[in-house]
């Protein structure tokens, strides 16, 4: 059961095959027996989960279905759940019980999926390790020594481990494709302002945008049918038509055009790595794709570009975890600006605080032009060169990470050497165009992600490029050991 | 461009954040660390070229000046560390 598909268990609910009541239980069964191992998992709502499906059955029985009615998910713990804990990884938010559903919670809601809890991550968003948890590491489920990428690490692990068919996560610079990559998953990063940011603890809102995880292209288009649309409560969110995001998929790919970003291939990538790509860039050819060098010329410079204006915007959001409305305040504060800085250094950990800091250093008089304003004249620069390296081609491929999924502790203490390992999923934000991260091999026994980019509102376009690739490989039915 | 103690300090005191003493000299690398990464934007020209604050350039929108959601102070409340009579306790400030 746990091997099956969002689109299997929606035929096999249609069917009557199970109940929802059924499904839910068995994964939060599994959850149970097997998360102590993963530590994927902040909050597991179990009560909620069992009145939702309930919920769910009720709503078939009465022929209100939709696909997604019944499914079991889990939300990334960044994301507000009415009356339910919502941590961001962080000992500030510990006791925070949200007041209200983020826009995306209600919209999964709605769907009739079931959420049975939320999952860790990098405090915050900020890593891609998913070591800067206050509630500890999460492991990798292909290798318990290896980590699960980050930010939305458990997100991706909880997927991999079969915990869940689907989740969510986010993605600032990287935190979805990433982890998607290092945990043997499909990863989504929509466009920028496709899915409403409304009530998803900001890290940095010029470019956070969520997205699915699940273990197929189809799934990812059945969560991301009810993820996607315009929001008035997100100020940033588009106002344009919502596709239906499977209809695309069984489109050939006869003609269609791939670049490949010769900034890409270089001696910073894994050769292992090199190889497992350029074996799938075959698959597409044998699928009827043409391939092309394309140039992204100011690739490297996307790092230093993102290591400000994210840090920037974070020094800026995380301004409002002050110890006075919700969250962590500090013991016997002497006066209000004690009360603030105690409560904040109480609250948040290390790498948060290197972000405030290096953020609240760049924007602070005398630097903001020297940093920010040419941070984000880079950014527009970075924006053109996809533009036109997309007037050539259809998509964009290369490898999602540089490496496979690295050792818990090895990177841990160089985080200037973690944020290099986001130089290929950092440009997309920065440009705000979408891309996907789907399993395509192995290397070092650690799988390997193929990532797709395309331009603005193409999702449908990448979601018929991971779904043709998975039609003709088995890379994402793979399973870690111990799973079967 | 280097970062000093006193860089840290003042960055600190800006962001609201207390720093131990026995961090200040880990933060000064950190945070030259991640300049010099940032530095390395100096190096290209970017003249005539318009910030971009969001991808499609979109501006913020407007809305009509009409009252959309009602009132939850009380359910907000529930969340905070210290309040009274519907405001937010916080050490006294004027004496």
């Amino acid at each position: 059961m746990h091997n099956k598909t969002i689109a299997e268990l929606s035929q096999g609910l249609a069917n009557g095959d199970y109940s929802s009541l059924e499904i839910t239980q068995a994964y939060l069964d599994r959850i149970k027996r097997l998360d102590s191992t993963y530590n994927s998992f902040i909050t597991v709502t179990e009560e909620n989960a069992l009145a939702a499906a309930k919920q769910a059955d009720e709503q078939r029985a009465a022929g209100q279905a939709g696909d997604l009615t019944g499914i079991p998910i889990a939300q990334k713990d960044l994301f507000c759940t009415e009356g339910v804990r919502t941590t961001c990884a962080s000992k500030i938010l510990d006791n925070f019980i949200a007041p209200y559903d983020a826009t995306i919670v209600s919209r999964l809601n709605e769907a009739g999926t079931v959420c049975v809890g939320k999952t860790n991550m990098d405090e915050f968003a900020m890593g891609s390790s998913n070591e800067n948890s206050a509630y500890g590491a999460v492991k990798n489920p292909w290798d318990t020594n290896a980590v699960p990428g980050g930010s939305s690490g458990g997100s991706a692990a909880a997927v991999a481990a079969r915990l869940v068919p689907g989740s969510t996560g986010s993605d600032t610079g990287g935190s979805i494709r990433q982890p998607a990559a290092l945990c043997g998953v499909t990863g989504l990063k929509p466009t920028y302002g496709r899915v409403s940011r409304w009530g998803m603890i900001a890290y940095a809102s010029s470019l956070d945008q969520a997205g699915p995880f699940a273990r197929t292209a189809e799934d990812c288009a059945l969560l991301l049918n009810a993820m996607a649309g315009f929001d008035p409560k997100d100020s940033t969110s588009i106002d344009q038509p919502v596709p239906d995001y499977r209809a695309d998929l069984n489109n050939s790919l006869q003609g269609l055009r791939i670049g490949l970003p010769k900034e890409y291939f270089t001696d910073s990538l894994d050769s292992d790595v090199q190889q497992v790509i350029q074996n799938a860039i075959r698959e597409y050819e044998k699928l009827g794709a043409t391939v092309k060098e394309v140039s992204l010329p100011r690739s490297e410079l996307a790092i230093p570009a993102y290591y400000v204006i994210a840090p920037a915007e974070a020094s800026s959001n995380l301004s409002r975890f002050d110890g006075v409305r919700f969250g962590h305040r500090c013991e016997d504060p002497q006066d209000l600006l004690d009360l603030y800085k105690r409560s904040r250094a109480e609250g948040f950990g290390r790498e948060v605080k290197r972000r405030i800091l290096a953020g609240t250093y760049a924007l602070s008089e005398g630097y903001y032009d020297a940093y920010y304003l040419k941070a984000q004249r880079l950014r527009r620069m970075i924006k053109n060169d996809f533009m036109a390296a997309l007037a050539e081609v259809d998509v964009i491929m290369g490898p999602t990470s540089p490496t496979p999924a690295f050792n818990i502790g090895e990177k841990s203490g160089d985080p200037m050497s973690m944020y290099l390992g986001d130089i290929y999923t950092i440009s997309a934000n920065l440009a705000g165009i979408p891309g996907i991260s789907i399993p395509c091999g192995f290397a070092n026994n650690r799988p390997v992600g193929l990532q797709i980019m395309g331009n603005y509102f193409e999702e449908s376009r990448l979601l018929n490029a991971a779904h043709q690739f998975q039609q003709h490989t088995d890379w994402h039915q793979q399973a870690p050991a111990g799973i079967e | 461009m280097s970062i000093e103690r006193n860089d840290v300090l003042n960055a600190a005191h800006l962001a609201r954040l207390a720093i131990d003493d026995s961090d200040i000299e880990d933060y000064t690398q950190d945070l030259t660390n991640i300049i010099s990464l940032a530095d390395q934007m100096q190096a290209v020209n970017t003249d005539g070229v318009e910030p971009m604050a969001h991808p499609m350039d979109a501006t913020q929108r407007l809305r009509a000046d009409q009252v959309t959601e009602a009132n939850q102070r009380d359910h907000f409340q529930k969340h905070a560390p210290a309040t009274e009579a519907g405001l937010y306790l916080v050490p006294r400030v004027i004496d």
